[in-house]
């Protein structure tokens, strides 16, 4: 087991971590900016080393930086966290290579993984579904109305260098796939220099269900079950939570043995997150996997009962997953809101400053993960996310009414928050039915600008 | 630490001073000086000016040892209380974290040392980070006061490592 480990990373994550650790016997080397030096959540680190400017790509972006500190903090293992360094393969190359072990899959499979076509090839091979497409661009219209035929109507047309949204369009017939496999090529050259558009099939509003997955280093995979992220706005997931309402056992199933095959034929280890979307005839579809711990992962936490982090911990560090997948259970129902230093009146605009009240909720089934206190200065220079708050109930309608609770006890001033949302999401009857899907708040929740 | 100095015969003035270290406590005053005519006040607030970071001894760079569980950490040259390295003068700060080496060799002589005019173009030392030494330019113009940090020592970013004045 490892006697010190350097967590790269900042905030809550990294608090996470350390007080994982913590409960290991294992000592802790915090890095930060020179933004977050001197914040209260690094003295739950053993030692804290400041390591930049504010600048995320002059800190803690800066592979030199986290090596150096990992050298200086004489540690066998570093933590990347999310975001950050966490999915970049030269990273985790190079903490090797200095034969400091990185907490997290090989590189070969963060690789392969990572890429999109290689993602592709290996579902293929793992028998897991994948959106039905072109499988490579068009080369002429009469090809695409072929697989138009195949793959059935509505059909999205994606531009290949395009990318976050840009370049796609919908096609209902094969008169406006014609029209617009013309426009989209048109808008791809100009846009991208590069006119090369291919199909998938668009599933409308789909849900997002992604597996927990944990593998060991002696070839053991297992998956913790699934998590509902179809609470989005911009892409941004706010609400999370386990197991997915209004999906059958023998779907949740399938969805989980398929994220578990997919994992097997990578050769991942660690810990991972496969993503689907599901749609309204629950027929699920590969998207990508995650290769890292995640934000929501104290979901899969309360309904599970393990300790994530800590077994990442342990898997890194040689030790066999200590439990089979029929001893992995999902009990009752667990609920994430995601709260943001964002003003929801104002295009969730980043609300940084001092908070000057702090109260947070508690109660039976309450957990809450976050770096902040009151006092605690929000800067401008990191993601705005302040906090998880995860309640696990017996029932998915308990849980609802206890966050529904802890947002109204939840005192936060000198900032903005997204609260405000959260409890309209909570206490809409899409919600409540489960019938969220990853289109619903952008069209229904949110006051639209004129 | 107060030195009221006075030629006369008049006892000293309590509640005067009494304000003095009032004022400084609520100020965050390190020094003092007051003088008026023959009447000399010099107050001096906090531990006694020290050149090397005093919270910890230098700290010896050890090599990393992949699995050795008696191996300490090597603790790093914290900044120095913002009233010692600040207090009278100005630092060259550590513009980066890694390992401190004040000659490009361990048989050559230091960039820099006590009364070395640098430009801001001078190298005033190295700082090594994966196996690389990046020189370390000063980026002021003066004449250095005080090495801070030893070849060796582990740095953070911001970490003082000489003191100057113009």
């Amino acid at each position: 087991m490892f006697q010190r480990i350097l967590v790269a990373n900042r905030g809550e994550i990294a608090l996470r971590v350390f007080r994982a650790c913590r409960e290991m016997g294992i000592e802790t080397v915090a890095v930060c900016s020179a933004a977050d030096r001197g914040a209260d959540y690094l003295k739950a680190a053993n030692e804290s080393i400041c390591i930049g400017p504010a600048a995320a790509n002059q800190s803690y972006l800066v592979i030199k930086n986290i090596i150096a500190a990992a050298e200086i903090g004489n540690v066998q293992a570093i933590h990347p966290g999310y975001g950050f360094l966490s999915e970049n393969e030269h990273f985790a190359e190079v903490c090797r290579e200095c034969k400091i072990e990185f907490i997290g899959p090989s590189v070969d499979a963060m690789a392969k993984l990572g890429d999109k076509v290689t993602a592709k090839e290996i579902a293929k091979q793992a028998q897991v579904n994948l959106v039905p497409g072109s499988d490579g661009l068009i080369t002429s219209e009469a090809e695409a109305l072929v697989i138009a035929e195949r793959i059935g109507y509505p059909i999205l047309i994606k531009a290949t260098a395009g990318g976050g949204g840009k370049g796609m369009r919908v096609a209902r017939n094969d008169i406006s796939l014609k029209a617009g496999l013309k426009a989209a090529a048109m808008e791809a050259e100009k846009a991208f220099n590069n006119a090369g558009v291919y199909l998938e099939k668009y599933v409308e509003n789909p849900r997002h269900v992604e597996v927990q997955i944990i593998a060991d280093l002696h070839g053991e995979v297992v998956h913790l079950w699934e998590r509902d992220c179809s609470s989005q706005r911009r892409h941004q997931k706010l609400i999370e939570e386990s197991p997915a309402p209004n999906l059958p056992l023998s779907v949740r199933e399938d969805i989980c043995k398929a994220a578990v095959r997919l994992i097997q034929t990578a050769n991942y280890t660690n810990a991972g997150t496969v993503e689907f979307i599901v749609d309204k005839n629950n027929q699920f579809y590969f998207i990508e996997v995650n290769a890292r711990i995640q934000v929501e992962h104290p979901v899969t936490e309360m309904v599970t009962g393990i300790d994530l982090i800590q077994q990442q911990i342990r898997v890194a560090s040689g030790e066999p997953l200590p439990w089979k997948q029929r001893a992995i259970a999902c009990q009752g129902a667990a609920i994430e809101v995601r709260i943001n230093a964002e003003d929801p009146d104002n295009d969730f605009r980043p609300s940084p400053g001092k908070i000057t009240k702090l109260r947070v909720p508690g109660g039976h089934g309450v957990r809450w993960d976050s770096h902040i206190h009151e006092g605690y200065v929000v800067g401008p220079y990191y993601d705005s996310m302040i906090g998880k708050l995860i309640v696990h109930k017996p029932t998915r309608p308990e849980a609802i009414a206890c966050v529904k609770r802890c947002l109204d006890e939840f005192v936060v001033e000198g900032i903005k928050t997204t609260i405000p949302l959260l409890k309209r999401i909570l206490n809409h009857t899409a919600f409540v039915e489960g019938k969220m899907d990853t289109t619903f708040i952008e069209q229904n929740l949110l006051v639209k600008s004129s | 630490m107060a030195e009221p100095r006075s030629s006369g015969n008049a006892p000293f003035d309590l509640e005067k001073l009494q304000q003095l270290v009032e004022m400084m406590e609520k100020h965050g005053l390190s020094e003092v000086h007051l003088r008026r005519g023959d009447e000399q006040w010099r107050l001096r607030r906090g531990a006694k000016e020290v050149l090397q970071t005093v919270s910890q001894p230098p700290i010896q760079y050890l090599q990393p040892a992949p699995a050795s569980p008696q191996a300490p950490m090597a603790s790093v040259a914290a900044p120095a209380a913002a009233a010692d390295a600040n207090a009278g003068g100005l630092s060259i700060k550590s513009p980066t974290i890694g390992t401190f080496y004040s000659s490009p060799s361990p048989t050559d002589p230091p960039f820099v040392s006590v009364g070395t005019v640098v430009t801001p173009e001078t190298v005033v030392c190295t700082i090594e980070q994966m196996k690389v030494f990046n020189q370390i330019q000063a980026g002021v113009s003066g004449t250095i006061t005080a090495v801070l940090v030893q070849s060796g020592d582990a740095v953070e970013f911001d970490t003082p490592l000489f003191r100057y004045k113009n």
